[in-house]
This record gives C-alpha cells, sequence and structure tokens, in this order.
C-alpha cells in the first residue's frame, strides 16, 4: 500500500537520507528501529510531506505522492502522530480530537466516541487544553487525533518516548484495537523490545540506510545488534 | 597560513576608483549646470538616508517606517538654530543630529517594546506624534510652516567664497555649498556604514541577523546592540533632514515629517537596489531618479508604479538588482563578509 | 452634561476603530502578519460601496453586501498570489510587500477617483439621533458600535466553535502539525484574509457614511487601527474594542479642549498605555 524507492532526503547541505526502500501491506504492522539520528524521523517527515520529495519516491497504492503538499497526502488516508505528540496548545482535548477528523470525512470505526472508549481519560478531560494534560494522557489525544480521520496507515513516531513504563504498557495496549480498526501501522521507535513484540515485519535504519529488513518473529538478537550499531555482536 | 579577510579583487579596485570619482565629484560644479548640481543634491541625500535605512532594516533587523520622524525633527532643529538663535544656517545643522539623537531616546523605549511587524507602525506612530507636536510649535510657524529668513540665507559659510570661485549668484552658489555638504555627508555615512559593518559591532549585527538566540549565546548584547544602531542611524538621518531643508529654506510639518518622501521613497530604493549590501542603494538611487525622471509627468502613477515595482522585487528577487548582479558575477565592491583565505584544504571531513 | 455627552460620543467612536481594528487582529492571529496596507484597502472599500451608490443607485446597505464577497476574493487573491509567497521567519520580506501595496494602492485610488473629498450619501439617517434624555446620541454612530459588537461576537463564534475556527486556532498555534491535519495553511491564510477584507468592507461602509475620505486617509486609520489593537492586547477582540474606545474617548476629549488636539490627544492615550501596560489590557498568555 505504501512504498519508498530509493528515498532521498536533504536538510541544506547535509544528506539525512541516502536511497531508503520500505514497504507497507494494507493491514500491516511494521516496526522502524534505530539509534538516534538513524533517519528514522526524516523518514516519516518525508512520506507525510513535511520535507517535500521527488514525486516518484514515495508511492500509496502505485502512484506518486511524494510532491504533495502534507494536507493531500493526509486526505489520502495516511496520519500521522508526530515525534513530540505536537498537541495544539490554543485547542482544548475534544477541539485536538475534532481537528484531526475535519478535513477527511470518511466511514469507518473511529469516532469521538470511539476515541473516548480507547482512551477514557479523554473523555473525562475534554474541555482542558491538550496542553495541560500528563505526557501520556497528551501521547493518547495525539494518537487519538490522528485516528479520528480513520486512516489507512498510521504512523508513529516514537511515541513511548519520555513516558513512564507504566504509561508505555497503556499505550501499546490501545494498539491491537487500533490494527482491528484495519489501520495498518507503522512504529518508529527506538525500544525494540517493545517494537518488536507487536510488529509483523521490522526495518532497522542506521546513518539514513536501511541496514536489515525481516519478518519480527524470525529476526535474532545478533541480526538487530549488528543493524543497529553497524557491528556483530 | 590562513586569515580571515573581507577583501575581495573588486573591493580594491572600488578603493582605487572611489577617492578619483570623489575628486571629480567636489569639481563637478565648475562645468555643471545648477539643475544637474540640484539633482545631484536630491540623489545624494537620498542615498544618504537609503544606506542609513538600509543599516537600520538590512543589517539591524529594525524596519522603521518612521524615519521622517528624524528629517523633520532634524530640519526644525536647523530652523530653530537659525531663526531663534539666530546661527548660521551651515553651522545650525548639526542641531539637526542632537535633536533626532534626543527624539530617538523616547522613540526606541517605545517601539522596542513592541513585537516584530508591529514595532514598524510603532515608529510611525511617533513620526506622526512629532510632526503635530511640530505643527504646535508656532514660533516656526505652526501647522503652515516657515522660511529662512533672507539674511540668514545670504550669509550661509562659504556661498561668498563659491561665487568668487565660479563667478555665480548667491542662489547658485547656496547650492554649491549645499551640494559639496551632501557629498561629504553620503562619504561620511556610507564610509562609517562600512567600517561599523567591518568592526565588531559588524560581526555582532550578522551574528543577530543569522540567529539572535545563538547570538546571545555568545554573548552578544542584543538589546544594546538595537539600541545603538536605532540612535547612529537616527542621528544621521536628522543630519541629513537638517542638510535637506537647507537647501530648499522653507520648512512645513508636511513637507518635513513626508512619510511618501522620506520613509516610503527610501525603503523603494534600497528594496529595489538590493537590501543588505552598500552597493544596492547606490543602484537603487540611480534606478529610482531614472523612473523618476521619467514618469514625472504622470503624477500619482509614478508613485504607484515605484511601489508595485518594490512588491515585485521582493516577490522575485528578494535581494534587488544588486542581489541579482552579485549573485551572477559574484562581485563585491564594499566586500563586508568575513572570509577564510590560504591554500584549499585537500579531502574531506 | 457637555463632558458626559462628549464621553458618549468617543465611546461610539471606539466603536468605528474596533470595527478598522478587528481585521488587522484576526490576520494577525492567524498568520503573525501585519498589513500596512489594512488603512488603505479600507478606504478602497469604501469608493467600492460608494460607486455601488453613485453608478448602480443601490442603497449604501446593498452595495455594502456586493462590496463584500468582491473585497473577500480579493482578500483571498492578495493572499494566495502575494502575501503567502513571503511570510515567513524573516518579518521584513511580507512588511515591505505590504507597505509597497499600500503606496502603489494609494496612488492608484488617487489617480482613479482623485485628490476630493467624498462621503456615502445616506439620506434621512445621517443627522437622525435619539434622545436618550441626559444625551443626545446620533444613529449613525449608535449603528456603527452596535456593528462593532455584532462583529466580535460573529467572530468569536466563528473561532471557537465552527471547524473553520478550529482550523484556524490549529493553524496559528503549529502550521506544519496543522498540515499533518490535513489543513493546507496557506488556503487557511487567503479565507481569514478574506474575511478580514468582509470586515474591513463594513468598517469602510460606515466610515463613507459619517464622514468624508479621499485616498490619503487609509495609513491614519492603519494607526488608529494598530493602537486600538496594542492597547487592548494582542489576540483579544473584546481588547481591542476596548483599545478604540480608548482612542475614541481620548480623541473627543482632545477635540472638545481644542480642535487641534483631536488625533494627537488619541496618539498621547496610546502612549501613556504602552508606559503603563506595554502587553495592553487583556493580554494572552501565551503568544
Amino acid at each position: 500500500m505504501l512504498e519508498t524507492r530509493g528515498l532521498t532526503a536533504d536538510y541544506g547541505q547535509f544528506r539525512a537520507l541516502f536511497g531508503v526502500d520500505i514497504t507497507v501491506a494494507a493491514g500491516e504492522c511494521v516496526a522502524i528501529i534505530g539509534a538516534n539520528g538513524a533517519g528514522k524521523s526524516t523518514l516519516m517527515r518525508s512520506i507525510t510531506g513535511v520535507i517535500g520529495n521527488a514525486p516518484g519516491m514515495v508511492l500509496h497504492r502505485d502512484e506518486p505522492i511524494g510532491a504533495l503538499s502534507s494536507a493531500e497526502i493526509m486526505k489520502r488516508g495516511i496520519a500521522m502522530v508526530p515525534e513530540g505528540r505536537r498537541l495544539f496548545p490554543s485547542l482544548t482535548v475534544e477541539e485536538n480530537l475534532l481537528v484531526g477528523g475535519q478535513a477527511r470525512k470518511v466511514q469507518g470505526p473511529w469516532s469521538l466516541d470511539a476515541v473516548h472508549d480507547l482512551f477514557p481519560i479523554l473523555g473525562e478531560r475534554r474541555k482542558s487544553p491538550g496542553t495541560a494534560l500528563s505526557g501520556g494522557q497528551q501521547q493518547m489525544v495525539a494518537i487519538g487525533r490522528a485516528l479520528m480521520s480513520n486512516p489507512e496507515l498510521l504512523l508513529c513516531d516514537e511515541i513511548s518516548l519520555g513516558l513512564a513504563p507504566v504509561v508505555i504498557r497503556d499505550i501499546y495496549a490501545a494498539l491491537p484495537r487500533i490494527r482491528q480498526g484495519g489501520a495498518a501501522i507503522v512504529l518508529v521507535e527506538q525500544d525494540i523490545g517493545k517494537a518488536l513484540a507487536v510488529a509483523d515485519r521490522v526495518y532497522c535504519m542506521m546513518e539514513g540506510r536501511v541496514t536489515l529488513a525481516a519478518r519480527a518473529a524470525e529476526v535474532t538478537r545478533e541480526d538487530i545488534h549488528s543493524a543497529y550499531f553497524g557491528v556483530a555482536a | 597560513m590562513y586569515r580571515l579577510t573581507t577583501r575581495t579583487r573588486a573591493g580594491t579596485v572600488t578603493a582605487i576608483i572611489v577617492p578619483l570619482f570623489l575628486v571629480a565629484a567636489l569639481a563637478l560644479p565648475a562645468v555643471a549646470s545648477r539643475g544637474v548640481i540640484q539633482d545631484l543634491f536630491f540623489i545624494l541625500t537620498m542615498l544618504t538616508l537609503a544606506q542609513i535605512w538600509n543599516l537600520l532594516a538590512g543589517y539591524g533587523g529594525l524596519v522603521s517606517v518612521g524615519q521622517q520622524a528624524f528629517v523633520g525633527i532634524g530640519a526644525y532643529a536647523m530652523f530653530a538654530g537659525v531663526i531663534l538663535l539666530g546661527w548660521n544656517p551651515v553651522l545650525a545643522i548639526p542641531l539637526g543630529a542632537l535633536a533626532a539623537l534626543v527624539l530617538a531616546v523616547p522613540t526606541a523605549f517605545f517601539a522596542f517594546r513592541l513585537q516584530g511587524a508591529y514595532f514598524a507602525i510603532g515608529t510611525w506612530v511617533i513620526a506622526e506624534v512629532t510632526r503635530l507636536l511640530v505643527a504646535q510649535w508656532k514660533a516656526l510657524g505652526g501647522g503652515t510652516g516657515t522660511s529662512l529668513p533672507r539674511e540668514a540665507t545670504s550669509s550661509i559659510l562659504g556661498t561668498d567664497a563659491v561665487r568668487a570661485l565660479f563667478g555665480v549668484r548667491e542662489a547658485a552658489a547656496r547650492d554649491i555649498m549645499a551640494y559639496w555638504l551632501a557629498l561629504v555627508l553620503v562619504v561620511a555615512v556610507t564610509g562609517g556604514i562600512y567600517w561599523l559593518l567591518r568592526s565588531r559591532l559588524g560581526l555582532a549585527l550578522a551574528a543577530v541577523r543569522d540567529n539572535v538566540d545563538a547570538a546571545q549565546s555568545v554573548g552578544v548584547d542584543t538589546a544594546r546592540l538595537r539600541w545603538a544602531v536605532f540612535l547612529i542611524a537616527a542621528a544621521a538621518t536628522g543630519l541629513t533632514g537638517a542638510l535637506i531643508f537647507l537647501q530648499t529654506a522653507r520648512i512645513s510639518p508636511s513637507a518635513a515629517f513626508a512619510v511618501t518622501d522620506w520613509t516610503a521613497n527610501v525603503i523603494f530604493i534600497v528594496v529595489i537596489g538590493g537590501i543588505g549590501t552598500i552597493e544596492g542603494p547606490i543602484l537603487g538611487v540611480l534606478v529610482f531618479f531614472a523612473l523618476r525622471s521619467a514618469l514625472a509627468d504622470y503624477g500619482s502613477w509614478y508613485l504607484m508604479t515605484l511601489g508595485l515595482i518594490a512588491v515585485v522585487v521582493m516577490l522575485f528577487a528578494p535581494k534587488g538588482l544588486w542581489g541579482l548582479i552579485a549573485s551572477r558575477k559574484g562581485l563585491h565592491l564594499f566586500p563586508v563578509r568575513r572570509r577564510l583565505t590560504g591554500p584549499k584544504i585537500e579531502g574531506g571531513i | 452634561m457637555i463632558w458626559l455627552d462628549t464621553l458618549v460620543q468617543g465611546i461610539l467612536l471606539g466603536g468605528l476603530y474596533a470595527l478598522f481594528a478587528a481585521g488587522l487582529s484576526l490576520v494577525f492571529g492567524i498568520m503573525r502578519l501585519v498589513n500596512l496596507a489594512h488603512g488603505d484597502l479600507i478606504i478602497l472599500a469604501a469608493y467600492l460601496v460608494l460607486m455601488g451608490v453613485t453608478l448602480l443607485g443601490l442603497s449604501p446597505w446593498i452595495a455594502a453586501l456586493i462590496a463584500m464577497p468582491v473585497m473577500f476574493g480579493l482578500g483571498w487573491l492578495l493572499q494566495a498570489a502575494v502575501l503567502n509567497r513571503v511570510l515567513g521567519k524573516d518579518i521584513l520580506p511580507p512588511l515591505l510587500v505590504t507597505f509597497g501595496l499600500s503606496v502603489a494602492l494609494q496612488n492608484g485610488l488617487l489617480e482613479a477617483f482623485s485628490a476630493d473629498s467624498r462621503r456615502i450619501p445616506v439620506g434621512a439617517l445621517e443627522g437622525a439621533s435619539l434622545d436618550l434624555g441626559l444625551v443626545t446620541v446620533g444613529i449613525m454612530p449608535l449603528m456603527t458600535f452596535a456593528s462593532a459588537i455584532v462583529t466580535i461576537i460573529a467572530l468569536n463564534a466563528l473561532f471557537y466553535h465552527t471547524a473553520l475556527g478550529r482550523a484556524f486556532r490549529a493553524t496559528s498555534d503549529d502550521a506544519v502539525t496543522a498540515g499533518l491535519m490535513g489543513i493546507e495553511p496557506k488556503r487557511i491564510f487567503a479565507i481569514a484574509t478574506g474575511i478580514a477584507m468582509v470586515v474591513v468592507t463594513l468598517a469602510a461602509l460606515y466610515l463613507g457614511m459619517r464622514a468624508n475620505f479621499d485616498p490619503s486617509i487609509g495609513p491614519a486609520r492603519l494607526i488608529y487601527a494598530f493602537e486600538a489593537v496594542i492597547i487592548g492586547g494582542l489576540g483579544s477582540l473584546w481588547g481591542t474594542l476596548a483599545g478604540g474606545i480608548i482612542i475614541g474617548v481620548a480623541q473627543t476629549f482632545g477635540a472638545a479642549l481644542n480642535p487641534e488636539w483631536q488625533i494627537l490627544a488619541g496618539h498621547i492615550a496610546f502612549l501613556a498605555v504602552m508606559l503603563l501596560r506595554p502587553r495592553g489590557l487583556f493580554p494572552r498568555a501565551v503568544d
């Protein structure tokens, strides 16, 4: 459903991605792991059009989308939970959720009620400013906000970053229900264990390149170690 | 082996040609007609104002649309020196700088409280307030204005010598004096800005322009820097205003505080020529004068065209005409950028 | 009683200034853009309404209703074709572009309509007044003030209770993330400027019906609008109304003392507020 072909990305003079090829099939859960600075977030920003690309480098349903704007890509059903959550401070929790669904109106399992059912705290705090919540609750808002558009692909950029283990557990507990809704998921993670536990397939990135592509069930510790650090264990 | 330099080949050529050019300009009144001298006076004073505004906005990031406050107060201070104190007009010109400096302190105090773009309108408000207050100054003609008294204009320092030297009438001699003063002023202001930009202050300005936070973190006192640039620009603008109205010998609040003449035109000169360079205003003032001459008979079409040209330049060539030339030819007549020179570094990092 | 009358006139005049300021405030709030041509756009709208009245024989109200979508389109186009291209971290390009537009517009109007003072004819309403016992107030100033209040209520409703308003606030907070939500920031900016121009048309209608106007008075309207916005505190429309009232009252009292002091008194009130409350009377917690 989603494919990148030789994707490159630059920040001015600095090249951050050197020909990245990944694919995501419908309904699949794919983990992208790698150390800080491996290019994971840049990959997400390229796919969602925050960074412009050559059109043919990103394909969605075999159509080139690399040159589309973020908004156009989102309307095709690719929703993003951005790194650092990025809630809108002047919107309430409920408005943050609503703003996620207002540009793309398609039938699907997700609505305000369904998100409140998934994360009950968001229903209780609906009138609070989004940024008045705890980090974990803000992460729930960010995930709920992306779900409100009933995406066919949900990109999650570092959803466990900076959160307490018990909070991470709650958030990961929601992922199976999101998959039941039919959305494919891409998890960008530094926490390898968490990612492998829920993913079907895994890509490992290092210095702007994919160094490993494997089925999550088949991958070994040694594979990961060498792909992650560039040296054998 | 490596050293930091601002020297370029074109810059060296400039250093040779400029003095020759100046000598020629000084001697010009011997052959040029009075009309030419008046045109040149206009060009030189507009260029001075443009260089100053460029220092403010292009290098200092202070987009003021209230510079007419300093032109006006400078001119009025000179008139006050002549009419109320009985000074010789030429000696009263420095009063213009002083008055502008005094006005700049409260102006900066208020305008610096306004964030970013609102700073621009803030300066405009101060200019309006100053104009309205000066219009209440009955001793200098109130709202209708006044002229320099006959005995003052006829006794301007140096006019007798000029009359004797070139054998011209008194009015023409006065224009020549004003022209020479404008020449001195434009050289002093341009040279002063050039020197400023190559000094530590210039380095700090460049740092602030690139990144305010980073500049502050390496110890640039941005607040003091903004004050310094604003006050210097105000004093120089006041001086120019005094000189401009010495030549016209007549003043009124609407003429001395005209936003179109002293700010809009000046901004257009800088934008069209190229903001953030010393060459830009020079090129800009020539284009401006050519347009003005060509469209002089078309009334307000002329200002409309000028405004639209400035818009188009900002949209399609934000570095102005000089930016287009400099990027194609790599030409820098007044180099202020520091470049590392020395043997080429082999290999990469 | 004369002072009470002056006070009431000043408050009502503040309504007009709030109308001038609402569009400026809206655009700044959403895209941090200060449009230096705002005052000249008010004058342009006034001439549009005037043309509807004199050329088409319409009533001023109908003429304004027709001018509103025209001005919306113009604002939309201005933003989409020009201003969106220069918006960015550097505040210099949008300032210089709108300043160039201001001068071009002012001189274009001068060429098209001459420097003669004009007024939008309103017939019987012009001199009509209402006796409130202690003071007598003109119908026209009263309508201006009421329109300012209705406009502010409508804009606040738009901002806080519609999907478009959500998109406005989200884009203002974080345009990149708004893009990830399927919102095109540039489209949002164009709509916002369009709406600002509708408010400008309303302001122009009252400006033209209450007093004479000519192409040169735009910049002064920009300055009044700006003062009202700053006094109120950025981002609060009710604050802007309060700012407009302060300027209006200062001006009428100044004029009562000496007609030459009217404008000056307004500016001095602004400077006084700046001195005492640099962030305005009702500053927002976050900028």
